[in-house]
């Protein structure tokens, strides 16, 4: 599958957004007042947000987007949608109470939390329904994306709100890089032949084995840029060794000294490493996807 | 809507039925498709660098060509071919929306812009509501959707609905544009939920088969087979001309014949 910044950024950046308000939610502003809560809450807004509308760059007609909020009886996508405006909408008025009318409101904070954790679930299963990418289809795929949510909100919340929880924020980022080994040792026992085989796509396995002859085009087109870009696996190997350091190896050593030293600034840079880490992860994510139809093109 | 519409008993079901016996890959139908859709059906099916270096278009409808070594496949212990695999074969294969009873590329649609239509089983793409997210074509194993790089949205398959319900062309012409231009007679179209159609007799006739079954879609497209080729594979048909010294003749060409054999 053809790893677009703009999908990477949305799902990362929102999964740290929304993550971030999960971990807000549960466990309220602690001593952040005045000015700095204000920013607080407008960071968690513009990161969650935000992130969504990294995946507007995705579509070719963005200005229809208000459509998208119509399916939710079928659609994941939609119900993602409505998902992530329920959840900010409240966030937004749980905020709203607590800056301007001094209201605390810890119910509120909790169905927050909750909104947040299905935004995070509607995203993972736009990918993980896909009977065309065995890769992705399977339940590893909506934990692995709760697990990074999770990790990376709970890093940052440690990182500017309470540097206490700093202690509950590593065994979050430990339960990421567990999830992620996992996942990736279910996703190599799903090969495209889940999905189909040259035989079962043309339906003439009993004549023999079939093989491309000829393309059925000389050039490029959409179904091979989109769903066969075989160029993104070229640097599979590299970019993994970059999401290992990046998510595993950094920010184990920032996390740990800063429980030790308590610096904020070191959980900022843990954060910032497990970041660029998840867009690495994210990218593989995406480009070592096998989807069905390369069936038809002889390719992968 | 992008639930799908609940099946009734004797549904219509509208497709084709493509003989892979007969195509011979001649690409007419593709044409046919690009040059009826890029005037009828929503937006013109566009081309990108069309005289460039890296020429690339929209297109409903693609020929494949595939060979088949006999020897044993993956898919194993299927009887049917068991006399045909002794020679390789070429098959061209025509590859367009199969228009399925379970289509995925409807569900997953967030904007009501894919459908299936209740009363004939046609998927359609509504493109004032299509926002050009690619989701549909993910879902789809088949490669049937493209997306329409000038436009931003998705283009598919008809089945031509602007010429099968046309009142205003000849009743001949009320077909599928590629079903009416193959010359081989390759493209069939007809209700498949008819038991008795002609197109349901020769789908029960021929064996025809779903693409990629275990995908759950339930395709309404169905292939015909090529035609087993065992008669001339177990030698029944002689696949060499005769021996010249055999032929004989009789009045005037046998004295012709008699004459020069004399000779040498």
């Amino acid at each position: 599958m053809h790893p677009a910044p703009s999908i990477i950024l949305f799902t990362t950046l929102s999964g740290l957004g929304f993550g971030f308000l999960f971990w807000l939610g549960v466990f309220g502003w602690n001593q952040a007042d005045g000015f700095f809560r204000w920013l607080l809450a407008i960071m968690g807004g513009v990161l969650a947000a935000g992130g969504l509308s990294f995946s507007l760059g995705h579509l070719g007609h963005p200005e229809r987007f208000l459509l998208a909020f119509s399916q939710w009886r079928s659609s994941w996508l939609s119900r993602e949608g409505v998902a992530a405006v329920a959840c900010l909408t409240l966030y937004a008025a749980w905020c709203a109470a607590d800056l301007l009318l001094g209201l605390s409101l810890p119910v509120l904070g909790w169905i927050v939390a909750g909104l947040a954790i299905a935004t995070v679930f509607t995203t993972s299963m736009i990918y993980t329904q896909l009977k065309t990418v065995p890769r992705w289809n399977h339940f590893g795929t909506p934990i692995l994306f709760l697990a990074y949510a999770n990790a990376g909100g709970g890093i940052l919340y440690a990182a500017v709100v309470n540097s206490q929880l700093v202690w509950l924020a590593i065994p979050s980022w430990a339960a990421a890089v567990g999830g992620q080994i996992a996942w990736h040792i279910l996703a190599a026992t799903r090969p495209l032949s889940l999905a189909g085989t040259p035989e079962t796509a043309t339906g003439l396995g009993h004549l023999g084995t079939v093989r491309l002859f000829e393309k059925p085009h000389t050039g490029k087109n959409y179904l091979l840029s989109e769903m066969v870009f075989e160029l993104g696996r070229k640097h599979a190997e590299r970019v993994a060794l970059l999401s290992r350091m990046f998510t595993i190896l950094m920010p184990l050593a920032l996390l740990v000294a800063a429980a030790t030293t308590s610096h904020w600034w070191l959980t900022l840079s843990a954060l910032i490493s497990f970041s660029l880490g998840t867009l690495c992860s994210r990218w593989l994510f995406f480009a070592e996807a096998e989807h069905a139809v390369g069936l038809y093109y002889g390719r992968r | 809507m992008t639930s799908l519409p609940a099946v009734q008993p004797g549904q219509k079901k509208l497709g084709l039925v493509i003989d892979l016996d007969t195509c011979v890959g001649c690409h007419a139908c593709v044409i046919s498709c690009k040059e009826w859709n890029t005037g009828g059906y929503g937006a013109p099916l566009s081309d990108v660098d069309a005289y460039g270096a890296e020429p690339l278009g929209t297109f409903l409808n693609r020929i494949h060509t595939f060979e088949i070594d006999p020897s044993p496949s993956r898919c194993g212990g299927d009887p049917r071919g068991e006399a045909d695999r002794i020679h390789a074969q070429v098959v061209h294969f025509p590859k367009s929306c199969l228009h399925c009873e379970d289509a995925p590329c409807v569900t997953v649609c967030p904007t009501g812009a894919s459908y299936k239509r209740a009363d004939d089983g046609i998927v359609l793409v509504n493109e004032d509501r299509c926002i050009g997210c690619g989701l549909c074509a993910w879902a789809c194993p088949y490669g049937a959707r493209e997306m329409d790089q000038a436009e931003g949205v998705m283009k598919k398959c008809t089945l031509c609905v602007d010429r099968i319900y046309n009142d205003n062309i000849p009743e001949a012409e009320r077909v599928p544009s590629c079903v009416r231009t193959c010359p081989a007679g390759a493209r069939h179209f007809g209700d498949l939920g008819d038991p008795d159609s002609d197109v349901s007799k020769l789908v029960a006739q021929r064996g025809g088969f779903d693409l990629m079954p275990e995908q759950g879609t339930k395709p309404v497209n169905k292939y015909l087979p090529p035609r087993p080729k065992s008669d001339i594979d177990r030698g029944q048909v002689s696949n060499q001309l005769p021996r010249t010294e055999a032929i004989s003749a009789t009045g005037f060409w046998k004295l012709v014949d008699d004459a020069l054999s004399a000779i040498a």
